[in-house]
Order: C-alpha cells, then sequence, then structure tokens
C-alpha cells in the first residue's frame, strides 16, 4: 500500500512542555487510524502538525512523499474536521460554504452527502453565531467532506453530535475508507474507534506507545473488545 | 486805478512768461543730451527729452525746470558717476528712465539725488540698478510719486532705495522699491508721509526710520523683505492700514520696534510673517484693530517695554500669540480676539468671563530650547499648555487679556 | 489573497462598530467645520484629532478584531492557502476597511470644506498613519496569545507613540540643550509615525514659525522634495516594517 503521510522524529515544545517527543509513523491509503491516548498526549498538536498549524520544531512530514513544512498545496489533499468548529461570528452558513468553495477552487464535483443527510441547506441564512455546539460539528464534518479528499482528519468527530448525526458520520467515514481514502480520527470514546479503526495509533506523553492494526491487537490479548484489550495491552506493557 | 496797476503788471510780466520755453532733447540732434538742453534753459523752461538712451554722468539741474520725459528716454551713467543731481527748487523730474550709477562704500552714489531744495517733484521714473535709488538730503516739501526703483541685489553694493536724511514734510506716495538694502529710509527726516507705496524683497527693511518723529505711514505693503519695517530711536510714528506679509526668516520681522515711544499702529494686517511685531524698549505704543493671521509669533513684547496697549486685535492662525524674553509687566491686552481662546461667555455679551494668556507654557519652552520647535502640536505639548492655562505658574501673571473677545471683529 | 480581503471587508462592513467610528469622524469633521467658520481653525481641530483618535482607533480596532477572526484564521489554514496570503489578506482587509472610514469621515469633509494645500497633507498624513498603526496592530496581535495581552500592547504602543514619545524627546531636548540636535532631531521624528505625519502638517499650518532660525533646517529638509520623499518613505516603512516582522512571527506561529 502507498504511504500517504510520513511522519519521522517530531518533536514539539510549547514552551516548556514537551508536547511531542519524537513521534515516526506512516499512514497508508484505504484506512482508518484511530489516534488514542489520555489528556495531553498530544494526539491533537500532532493532527495540527500535519495540517500546518503547528510548526514542529524538529522532525520531518511528508505527504505523498513531499515534506510539507512551510507548504500549503498539499492542504487540497485534506480534510479537517476540528474538535470545536469555530467560524466568523456574523457570517451565515450558506456564505461559509460558498467562502470556502471560492478559496479552494476545486473542480471536482463536491461531496454534499453530508449537506443533505444534516438538512444543512435549509439553514444556509442562519449566521454562526446562532448554531448550537451540534450544528457546528455538523457543518464541519460536511466541510471537511466536502471536497472529496484524500485524507481526513477529524479531532473527536462525535463530539456533541445527537446520536444519530453522529452514526450517519460513522457510515460517510466507513464509505470514504472504503473508497481508499486515509481517515484519521482522534476519539476518546473507545467504543467508536472499535467499530470503525482498522489500525489504532495510541500515544502516551507525546511518544507512540504502540501503532498496531486493531486485529493484531485484540489477537495479542485475546479480547473482543478495543477498550479491554487496551486496558490489558497497557497493563502488560507496565509490568 | 487799481485796475489799471493791475494791467500794468500783467504787461510787465508777459515777456517773462512768452519767454518761458520748450526745449526739445533728442538723438543726433542740436541738442542731444539733457546737460546741454539744461545749459541753454531758463528758470521756468520746460525741457521734454525724446526717446533714446543717453549718457548721463551726472546731469545737473541748477535751473527751476520741468524735465519730461517722453516714450521713456533712458539716462545711463554706465557706472561712471551718479545720473542726476536736483539742486534747484522748483523742479519737476518726471517720466525717465535712470539707471547704473556708480556703486562704492567711499560715496553713496544715487540715481537721482536731491541736495538742499524744496518744491520738486520726481515722479514716474523707473530707477534701475542705481546704488541708491532717489536721495534726498536737506531737502523739504518734496513729492516722490509713482518711481519703480529696482537696485542690484547685492548684498554689498546695495544702498536704499529712497533715502532721506534730514528732510521735512515729504511725501512719498505710489512707489514700488525693490532689490535694495532698504526699500525706503528716513533719518532724520520729519513731519512726512508715506502712502500706497509697495516695498518687496529688499535685503534689509522695507521701511526703515532713524531718528525721525512724526512721520506717518498708511497703506503700504511690506512683503518679503529682510524684515518689513524697522522703526528705531523715533518718537510719535503713525502706523496704519499697512500690510505686512511673509517677512520670513530667522530675526526677520514684520514690524521691528526699538526704542520709540507714542507711536500708533492701526488697522495694520500682519500675515504669515516670522514674527509680526518685535518690541524692545517701546513706552506708550497702541496697538489697535489689527489683524495678525497665520503668523509664527504675532507679538514679542521684550521685558524692557512699558505702557504698550494691545487692544481690539484679532489673532488668529498664528503658531503663538505672545511671547516674551522675562517678566512682562505694564503692557496691557483688552478686548482682542485670540482664536486660541477656550473660555465662555455665560452672559452672552459677547466678552469671555475668564481671561485670556497669549503667553503659551510651550511658548516659553521654546524661548528656552528653540530645538523644541518640532514637537509643535504634539499632544505633550497641548497638554502642557492645558494645564499652564487652568493653573499659571511658568507664564508671565499679568500678561493676559482680561476682556477677551468671543468672535472676530469684522472690520 | 483578495479573496480573503474580500470576505474581511464584508464581515466588517456586518458588524457595525467601523460604521461607528466612520459616523464618529464624521460627526466630528463636521461639527467642527459647522460651527466654525475659520477654516484653518477647522484644519487645527482635526489635526489634533487625527494625532490622537485615529492611531487609537485603528490600532485597537485591528487587534481587537484580528483576534476576534483567530477561528476565520484557523479556519483558513487548514485550507491550501499560504500564511503568508492569509496575513496580507487579513491586512489588506482590515487596512482598507479602517482607511475608508477615514477617508469618509475625514477626507470628504475635508475635500469640501476645507479643499487645500494644508488639506491635503492632512489627508495624506492620515491615511498613512492609519495603515501604520494597523499594520503595527498586527505585530502585536502576532506577538500575543491572548487578546487582553493583544489589546493591552495595543495600548502601550499608542501611548508611546503619541505621548511617551515626545516626552521623551522634550526630555532628551533639555538634557543635551547645549549641542546642536537638529540632525538628531530629524532623526528621532523618523522613529514615531505620529511625529512624521504632525511634521507634515506643521510644514503647512506653522510655515512661519518654522522659518524662524530653528526651524529653517527643519523647514529646509521637510519643505523640501526630498525631505517630503523622506517622510513619507519612512511613514511607509512604518507601515511595511511591522507587517513584514507579523509576517515572520506569523509563518512560525502554532495555532
Amino acid at each position: 500500500m502507498e504511504k500517504i503521510i510520513e511522519i519521522e522524529g517530531l518533536k514539539k515544545a510549547f514552551g516548556k512542555l514537551q508536547v511531542l517527543k519524537g513521534i515516526g509513523c506512516a499512514f497508508e491509503r484505504g484506512g482508518v487510524v484511530s489516534i488514542l491516548g489520555p489528556n495531553a498526549s498530544g494526539k491533537t498538536t500532532l493532527i495540527k502538525s500535519i495540517l500546518g498549524m503547528v510548526v514542529p520544531d524538529e522532525g520531518t512530514i511528508l505527504f505523498k512523499g513531499k515534506p510539507v513544512i512551510n507548504t500549503f498545496n498539499y492542504k487540497r489533499h485534506i480534510g479537517y474536521m476540528p474538535q470545536i468548529g469555530r467560524y466568523p461570528d456574523n457570517m451565515k452558513i450558506g456564505q461559509l460554504f460558498r467562502m470556502v468553495m471560492d478559496i479552494r477552487q476545486e473542480d471536482t464535483a463536491l461531496d454534499t452527502d453530508l449537506l443533505k443527510e444534516y438538512k444543512l441547506e435549509s439553514m444556509y441564512h442562519k449566521t454562526m453565531r446562532t448554531l448550537s455546539g451540534g450544528t457546528l460539528q455538523k457543518v464541519s464534518a460536511a466541510l471537511a467532506f466536502m471536497f472529496n479528499p484524500d485524507v481526513l482528519i477529524l479531532d473527536e468527530p462525535s463530539a456533541g453530535l445527537d446520536p444519530f448525526a453522529a452514526e450517519a458520520l460513522k457510515e460517510k467515514i466507513i464509505d470514504e475508507k472504503m473508497k481508499g481514502r486515509l481517515v484519521l480520527v482522534t476519539s476518546h470514546i473507545l467504543s467508536e474507534a472499535d467499530e470503525i479503526s482498522d489500525n489504532i495509533l495510541y500515544l502516551i506523553e507525546g511518544q507512540i506507545s504502540f501503532y498496531k492494526s486493531l486485529h493484531t491487537l485484540k489477537d495479542e490479548t485475546g479480547e473482543h473488545k478495543l477498550s479491554k484489550a487496551l486496558t490489558k495491552f497497557l497493563n502488560l506493557q507496565e509490568c | 486805478m487799481r485796475a489799471l496797476s493791475l494791467k500794468i503788471c500783467l504787461l510787465l510780466l508777459m515777456p517773462a512768461i512768452v519767454r518761458a520755453r520748450t526745449i526739445n532733447v533728442a538723438p543726433h540732434t542740436a541738442v542731444a543730451s539733457l546737460k546741454q538742453a539744461v545749459g541753454q534753459a531758463r528758470n521756468g523752461d520746460t525741457i521734454i527729452v525724446g526717446q533714446g538712451t543717453y549718457i548721463s554722468a551726472n546731469t545737473i539741474i541748477d535751473k527751476a525746470l520741468t524735465v519730461l520725459g517722453r516714450n521713456r528716454p533712458v539716462l545711463d551713467a554706465r557706472y561712471q558717476d551718479e545720473v542726476v543731481t536736483i539742486t534747484s527748487n522748483n523742479v519737476t523730474f518726471d517720466g525717465f528712465v535712470v539707471r547704473n550709477s556708480k556703486t562704492g562704500s567711499m560715496r553713496d552714489f544715487a540715481g537721482i539725488r536731491l541736495s538742499k531744495v524744496q518744491n520738486v517733484t520726481v515722479s514716474n521714473n523707473t530707477l534701475l540698478n542705481n546704488f541708491f535709488g532717489i536721495y534726498l538730503s536737506d531737502c523739504d516739501y518734496i513729492r516722490v510719486l509713482n518711481n519703480h526703483l529696482s537696485g542690484s541685489n547685492d548684498l554689498e553694493n546695495s544702498g536704499n532705495g529712497i533715502h532721506l536724511w534730514k528732510c521735512k514734510y515729504v511725501l512719498i506716495s505710489g512707489n514700488y522699491v525693490t532689490r535694495h538694502r532698504d526699500g525706503i529710509y528716513f533719518e532724520f527726516a520729519k513731519k512726512s508721509t508715506i502712502e500706497n507705496n509697495l516695498s518687496e524683497k529688499n535685503i534689509r527693511y522695507g521701511l526703515h526710520f532713524m531718528f525721525s518723529d512724526d512721520d506717518t505711514y498708511i497703506r503700504n505693503t511690506f512683503r518679503n523683505n529682510g524684515s518689513g519695517v524697522a522703526v528705531m530711536y523715533t518718537r510719535r510714528i503713525k502706523m496704519l492700514h499697512n500690510t505686512f506679509t511673509r517677512n520670513w526668516g530667522g530675526s526677520i520681522y514684520g514690524l521691528l520696534l526699538k526704542e520709540i515711544s507714542d507711536a500708533q499702529i492701526e488697522g495694520n494686517q500682519f500675515t504669515r510673517n516670522t514674527t509680526a511685531i518685535y518690541m524692545e524698549n517701546t513706552e506708550r505704543i497702541t496697538v489697535t484693530k489689527n489683524d495678525f493671521n497665520a503668523n509664527g509669533w504675532a507679538i514679542r513684547v521684550l521685558a524692557s517695554c512699558y505702557d504698550d496697549h494691545f487692544t481690539n486685535n484679532n489673532f488668529e492662525g498664528n503658531s503663538f500669540d505672545a511671547t516674551t524674553n522675562g517678566s512682562l509687566k505694564e503692557n496691557y491686552f483688552s478686548n482682542n480676539y485670540w482664536d486660541k481662546y477656550e473660555g465662555y461667555d455665560l452672559n452672552k455679551d459677547g466678552i469671555g468671563d475668564v481671561p485670556y494668556r497669549p503667553i503659551s507654557l510651550y511658548a516659553q519652552v521654546i524661548e528656552q530650547n528653540p530645538q523644541s520647535v518640532m514637537l509643535m502640536r504634539s499632544f505633550i505639548v497641548n497638554l502642557m499648555d492645558k494645564v499652564e492655562r487652568a493653573v499659571p505658574s511658568v507664564t508671565p501673571e499679568t500678561v493676559k487679556d482680561d476682556k477677551p473677545m468671543m468672535k472676530p471683529w469684522k472690520r | 489573497m483578495l479573496k480573503i480581503a474580500k470576505y474581511i471587508v464584508l464581515d466588517i462592513v456586518r458588524s457595525k462598530v467601523l460604521i461607528a467610528y466612520t459616523l464618529l469622524l464624521l460627526a466630528i469633521s463636521l461639527a467642527i467645520f459647522m460651527a466654525d467658520a475659520d477654516v484653518t481653525k477647522g484644519l487645527v481641530s482635526i489635526t489634533t484629532v487625527i494625532m490622537i483618535i485615529v492611531p487609537l482607533v485603528s490600532i485597537v480596532y485591528a487587534t481587537t478584531y484580528y483576534f476576534n477572526a483567530a477561528e476565520f484564521t484557523e479556519l483558513l489554514v487548514s485550507q491550501p492557502i499560504s500564511r503568508k496570503n492569509i496575513l496580507m489578506g487579513k491586512f489588506i482587509g482590515i487596512g482598507s476597511s479602517v482607511l475608508v472610514a477615514f477617508v469618509i469621515g475625514i477626507c470628504i469633509p475635508v475635500v469640501i470644506f476645507a479643499f487645500s494645500a494644508t488639506g491635503l497633507t492632512l489627508m495624506i498624513s492620515g491615511c498613512l498613519l492609519t495603515l501604520s498603526f494597523v499594520s503595527l496592530a498586527f505585530l502585536t496581535s502576532t506577538l500575543t496569545r491572548d487578546k487582553a495581552k493583544g489589546i493591552g500592547l495595543a495600548l502601550m504602543l499608542w501611548f508611546y507613540f503619541s505621548i511617551l514619545f515626545d516626552g521623551l524627546v522634550l526630555l532628551f531636548l533639555y538634557s543635551f540643550a547645549d549641542y546642536p540636535l537638529e540632525k538628531a532631531m530629524i532623526v528621532l521624528a523618523a522613529l514615531n509615525p505620529i511625529d512624521l505625519a504632525r511634521i507634515l502638517i506643521l510644514l503647512q499650518l506653522d510655515i512661519s514659525a518654522l522659518m524662524g532660525y530653528t526651524g529653517a533646517l527643519y523647514q529646509q529638509f521637510f519643505g523640501s522634495g526630498a525631505g517630503v520623499a523622506f517622510s513619507l518613505g519612512m511613514q511607509a516603512l512604518w507601515i511595511g516594517v511591522p507587517l513584514l516582522l507579523a509576517l515572520r512571527v506569523f509563518k512560525k506561529k502554532d495555532l
């Protein structure tokens, strides 16, 4: 399988706090990778580094074989759904979509599945300020998928979504995976990760604890559920 | 009997009238120079000089003649001597171009010199490139009218345009003077009038008085001179309705007053001078109904001045209204309009209820530290001035206008 | 870049704060010109306003807006646009909006009531001053992480340039009164965009005083073509340099 993102020796500190302490891994096409880990383990920083929102201190990130630091064109191939979607207050939903389209100027057909699923088109006239957290998440999700990107990066996607919406998103993720796309997801909800993941990347204190396929993890621990497998595995490691 | 004697008198006078001849001067004729014509003429004759250029190394007019230039004949001294000297009473000298007098430090060579004469008129002449233009010494009852004088603008070799020494009852009117040292210079010249002249771009002063009392100058314009007008060591000068404008530069003043007393300065217009009026050792000067506009310093009154009165003037758009060099006392301001005044008028009588202090703190600061001119109109300077006006501590306590006008005077 | 600017302008127009600023300036200038028949006096009053209010509002508004639009920046950064274009787009958007407010609030009344060399100088200086303080706002915004600190720093900069700096200059002048300081003063003036603007206006309003002994040098310098070019060039630097510094910081900034 083609490696679409390769990371090597990635380090990042915010002031004195060393958040990433040398991360190295690669992600392939056609799979869902769940990035898991306790709070403050560096999940979001890793994602933001890939997106170029955080500038790493050391290390390289290759996207389709090219280094990404201080470039921006590769973002054409990424759809990003932030943890908390924040948008210009005075902007209406419709304007937001039109603006992003305007800025990206992509020729490919738009993926409006989620737009329809979440019935966002009927809310085009609402301004961002008036939206609930859940609706904002729907907007973020719809935006992330809209341009048929090769890579989807979803930061805590189901937080704040109602069960139906979360379910729809899950299906969409699996759909995209089947189309050969790479989906990176951070999550706290292990059951959800269990359902969609192919691989698990586990971070502890800025370092990779393990990076295995879900299948291997379950086999090694002899458990059927991710949550249990994880607990067992981590306990084993500590011993 | 009386009628008869009158007739006899007239008869006796007839030959004199009949004999008053007209002598024509023209190049390449029998009378080819003014000097020749004067030699032939008798008192009362008229000499008419035709068009042309005549060498005139000091032509002396020593008879009572009317000398007229037709079509602007040129009298040229070729820098050898003076051009014309009038030594007789009752002469009229009109319509010439008088040029190129000798220059030098030994004598004051002039274009037209009048020496110890009375009742002479010098009019409508153009004087070019003369050391001194029109030079009057020891003369009374002279008229200098509508002449145009332009000097050499040479710092070393420029005399005054119209120069008076020991004269009385002179009228100087309608002249234009430029490029001389002083445009018009009075020394021991008394009871004379200067009106409707324009004096500009002279090296030193537009008009200069020394030891000359009881003169009046009225409706003149002084523009762009080294300084506009300097009045020194004199008494009782009337300065009325003149315009002083763009007399610009360091130590350059619209009107410079030094050691004078009892002068009246009224109805003048001071616009865009570095310092409009500078006063040193003055006594009993009244400055009233003048307009001060866009000057750097409207008035600078040194501490040596006493009993001067500033009333009914308009001060608008000046960088500084007033400055002094020390503690100014016994000079009085009232009923002036100051555009910087920020007081109020509760009883609506048109007079501000709180006094105006024309000397700002910043003006004092500049006095001590001229470099700080760069901070003009900055917030900090505005702030300092406002605080000082509210609680005066550095500026002279007594310099204030207790009756500042709320609106400018309409003239 | 221009697209980003366009969206920012559209957003600013909707937010009404800047419209309030425009109306404030308009009210001030109209009140000044209506109340006083003397046009020069009006220009003097407006100069005072420009030296204080314009830098203050420009820097505080731009900083506030910069932080309020942090989400927008985040959104943009995840899109395929270079950071340079994002920042420049923001600058063009915010800068042009504040500038339009100045043009409507001050320039138009000046053109109508007091068009003259002084008025023209005042308009040009005011425009450059607006842009240099927006530029400074970008520097403070990129240097700080949160809004309170950013606005605090912006206010400090404003206080420094509009009040403190001249106070220090005065102190400096008194301390070194015995030395010839004319050239030093020209350099000092170049270190403050407000002073540069003020001196250009001074040359119109107070030419008579500046022609005096001490001022003549400044008059010769700032009054000459080269001097005007110098002060305009320095003003341009005050727009360009903080913006470039902001860009350098922004390129490396974590969002």
